[in-house]
């Protein structure tokens, strides 16, 4: 009798713990499927800046001295490989943009333009947010004593974080369209 | 793009978050997503149709205080059939480390969530005992937004999250062609200030001092007090011979509000601190009022470090007196700032806030690829 009972608790410790561990591994699992789809935003984000910036620089409305200049940004941040490479590249493309619409942005025609200019930029930084926020996510799950012993992770590295100048220029107040009844003489 | 935001706190009960959802919801809806509020609510309310009550809230003592919060299993069944039926691109929960409809829609639900951290509270105990439990739910969470740097910073220090910082909107149209109160602002020029008049960091009573001495040197000039407050202990603050040009109007409607701003020469935001973002400077802003300012860290990022409204040092009178002078006897500079403030507070206009939400929302939706948001058993 108490051998019976004795098996039957171990049973349920056994189960308990076994579905514990599957919902630990299944958070987990949920997690670097989160890191999946904000890489891919990440990348697709960047992608999108370094076109609407060739675009900009294509359009010459920041005359040709910026236009090279953000070209060659968005060449470089194309052609990087290796990641910190990239970091790099997509830094220095931050900054170009920044320095570039701050110098000749209030004088310059092509609203659209630089409104989607200053969109690309504001998702980029927002991606990466949510991509660097994900990996912390990880970081923290994967920390776990648990998680760790029980290679609950399985094969998956541990991700790394996406370092780079993000900061998207300042929106500038011709972005905007012109409220009705205010007059346009402060421009 | 199909969105369903979620509210943890009753609708029927006046408050910043049900307000935030509420704009926000207006503003998506003009930008032509398609939107579904889901919310704690008594049963006798009348909502408009985009908003679903998840039943009645229920006080329970929450952080300190007595909170009306929607819980239990009943209400997470309704929450799940609300996230089937609705078939969401991206659910948007507000307030989630709250424990009620936020967190019950991200423990319920799978896929695309977004979530919007709106507390600033640096010693939130609630939050730091539960932070375990609520990081399961939140590791959902694609995405977070927080309205303020106070507010992103709680969420990093308690959940070690990060956020993007969206500010809260405001209707700047709305603010826009309000007309003054009538016989205001008058010849002799008028200040302006709205908010809790009984609350000590609201700082009226930095206003109250200058005015008693801006009002020796003035002799037409006047004060107009607006806000929540026992008015008979506000005028008891002011000098004898001062009294009658106190004009005090008490709480006032959203459209006397926007009367209000247009009604002087002069506003004036003499907080102490503790504003995350300044909302009632935003409204003032959109009605082009010239805004004077105490110089805490929300209103000088309002205010563009003083190019769209001057900045006086927080809590001295002295200093509130100055500028206030200088500004009264300077139309070309009033008009200046108007300007100027109109310009800036676009940025906090709502479709300019929400269109900025949608890019998180583009953000977190898989590449390529995506389906709605599902309802599972909850893990």
């Amino acid at each position: 009798m108490t051998e019976a009972l004795a098996v039957v608790c171990t049973l349920l410790v056994l189960l308990s713990v076994s579905f514990y561990l599957s919902w630990r591994a299944s958070r987990l699992d949920r997690l670097h499927t989160r890191l999946e789809t904000a890489q891919a935003a990440l990348d697709a984000a960047l992608a999108r800046r370094g076109a609407v910036v060739g675009e900009l620089a294509a359009s010459g409305v920041l005359g040709p001295a910026a236009s090279v200049l953000l070209a060659d940004a968005a060449a470089r941040a194309r052609r990087a490989g290796e990641r910190a490479d990239r970091e790099v590249a997509e830094s220095n493309l931050s900054r170009v943009l920044r320095a570039v619409l701050a110098e000749t942005g209030a004088a310059a025609d092509g609203g659209d333009l630089l409104a989607e200019t200053y969109a690309a930029a504001r998702h980029v930084h927002i991606a990466r947010r949510f991509h660097n926020d994900t990996v912390t996510a990880i970081h923290t799950a994967r920390s776990s004593r648990l998680v760790g012993a029980l290679h609950l992770a399985g094969h998956a590295r541990l991700p790394a974080y996406f370092e780079m100048d993000d900061e998207p220029p300042a929106p500038l107040d011709q972005h905007w369209p012109d409220l009705p009844g205010e007059g346009g003489n402060e421009r | 793009m199909r969105v369903g935001l979620v509210c943890p706190y009753s609708w029927d009960v006046p408050g910043g978050v049900q307000q935030h959802v509420g704009d926000l919801a207006e503003a998506l809806m003009e930008l032509g997503h398609e939107v579904s509020v889901l919310t704690p609510c008594d049963a006798d309310t009348e909502l408009p149709a985009h908003i679903v009550s998840a039943g009645r809230a229920v006080p329970v003592p929450y952080n300190g205080s007595v909170a009306r919060l929607a819980f239990g299993l009943r209400t997470a069944n309704r929450v799940r059939r609300w996230v089937r039926d609705g078939a969401f691109d991206v659910l948007h929960v507000h307030e989630p480390t709250a424990p009620s409809l936020s967190l019950l829609a991200c423990w319920v639900a799978d896929g695309p969530i977004v979530a919007t951290f709106h507390t600033s509270n640096p010693r939130s105990r609630a939050m730091a005992a539960s932070a375990g439990m609520l990081q399961t739910a939140l590791e959902k969470v694609n995405g977070s937004i927080a309205v303020s740097e106070a507010a992103r910073k709680t969420l990093v220090e308690h959940l070690g999250g990060d956020a993007v910082l969206i500010p809260n909107g405001v209707w700047t149209r709305r603010y826009a062609d309000a007309e003054p109160l009538p016989g205001w602002p008058g010849e002799g020029g008028a200040i302006g200030f709205l908010g809790r008049m009984d609350e000590p960091r609201k700082g009226l009573a930095v206003l109250l001092e200058a005015f008693n001495d801006l009002g020796r040197r003035r002799r037409d000039l006047r004060l107009l007090l607006a806000g929540p407050g026992d008015a008979a202990e506000v005028r008891a603050r002011v000098a004898p011979d001062l009294r009658d040009r106190v004009t005090v109007l008490g709480r006032v409607s959203d459209t006397d509000k926007a009367r209000v701003y247009r009604s002087v020469d002069v506003f004036c935001a003499p907080n102490l601190g503790g504003e995350s973002f300044g909302i009632v400077l935003a409204e003032a802003m959109s009605a082009g009022a010239t805004v004077l300012a105490s110089d805490i860290p929300a209103f000088r990022h309002v205010l563009r470090g003083g190019a769209a409204g001057e900045l006086f040092a927080v809590g001295r009178a002295r200093s509130l007196a100055g500028r206030a002078a200088a500004l009264l006897d300077d139309p070309a500079r009033r008009a200046e700032l108007s300007r100027a403030a109109l310009r800036a507070v676009r940025a906090y206009d709502w479709p300019a806030v929400a269109a900025d939400v949608v890019r998180v929302y583009e953000t977190v939706l898989p590449v390529g690829a995506g389906g709605p948001v599902g309802a599972g058993s909850g893990r």
